[in-house]
């Protein structure tokens, strides 16, 4: 299963970004091969509708569950239809390594 | 002229089915025709007939106006007394609506997380695997402003000589 981490930097020392919309990068995480994936979120200088953007990006890369700081309004409709979980950590100390090694329990 | 744009229509439980077929001897053979029910008529129908609620409380429950609703309900049940009748397959899907899911809370890293697929219980939280979260849910507190509010709307005044009759 793929799960996305929104991340201020390319790196997995990075901090989690706390938008979810306007983040930096989404790292794409597959659970079964281990990979990281790091992608540049086109949406993030954009006036409106980062949101949408964004949500179309990691539902084309197939991923199910997202962690990041926070949800926009238009998000939560738009995720539960796709059915992807969100999973809002209000922690942005924590490094994308470490998340993923809580994603890995 | 264009018609107006539908108005999203909430679904809290979306069915665990797709649909249903009919059968017996008499079934009709090249039955590919099957009666379409959306979403929100599936909804009405079970805010309606097994929650009970009634068409006011239900229409808010839906985020529709109480004559939508009655307009949604009156075509679930006419679909599924078509299917019945003409032995036809009914076959859930479609519609104007968006779902809503339930929000948890982690103690273990204190995440916050919901369950977008209804049919499968939250077992661990998705990130540390703790298996101590609570459902954060105001949902008797919510479940009260609900009933204030619709209270407080205008309505036909039926729903409120019964809610009298119940305190």
């Amino acid at each position: 299963m793929k799960i996305a981490i929104t991340s201020t930097g390319n790196s997995p020392d990075a901090t989690l970004d706390s938008r979810f919309g306007r983040c930096a990068y989404f790292v794409i995480y597959d659970t079964q091969s281990g990979s990281t994936e790091f992608v540049p979120n086109p949406a993030r200088e954009a006036e409106d509708g980062a949101g949408p953007e964004a949500v179309k990006l990691v539902a084309s890369r197939n991923a199910k569950k997202i962690v990041s700081g926070e949800f926009g309004m238009k998000i939560k409709p738009l995720l539960d239809s796709l059915k992807i979980q969100m999973i809002v950590l209000q922690d942005p100390e924590k490094r994308v390594n470490e998340i993923i090694e809580m994603l890995n329990h | 002229m264009s018609p107006r744009n539908k108005r999203l229509r909430k679904v809290i439980n979306p069915p665990l089915i797709k649909g249903f077929k009919p059968f017996g001897p008499d079934t009709p053979k090249n039955n590919n025709n099957p009666v379409i029910m959306l979403y929100e008529e599936y909804e009405a129908l079970r805010l309606c007939d097994y929650d009970l609620y009634n068409h006011h409380q239900a229409s808010e429950l839906m985020g529709v106006s109480r004559p939508t609703f009655t307009r949604i309900y009156a075509s679930a049940r006419q679909k599924i007394a078509r299917a019945f009748v003409d032995g036809r397959k009914i076959s859930i899907e479609g519609g104007k609506v968006y779902f809503d899911s339930d929000w948890y809370h982690c103690q273990g890293c204190g995440c916050y997380f919901n369950n977008p697929a209804k049919d499968i219980k939250v077992e661990a939280c998705p990130l540390c695997g703790v298996t101590t979260f609570i459902n954060f849910e105001y949902d008797d507190y919510e479940e009260d402003e609900e009933c204030i509010k619709v209270s407080q709307k205008r309505s036909c005044g039926r729903e409120r000589r019964k809610r009298h009759q119940h305190n």
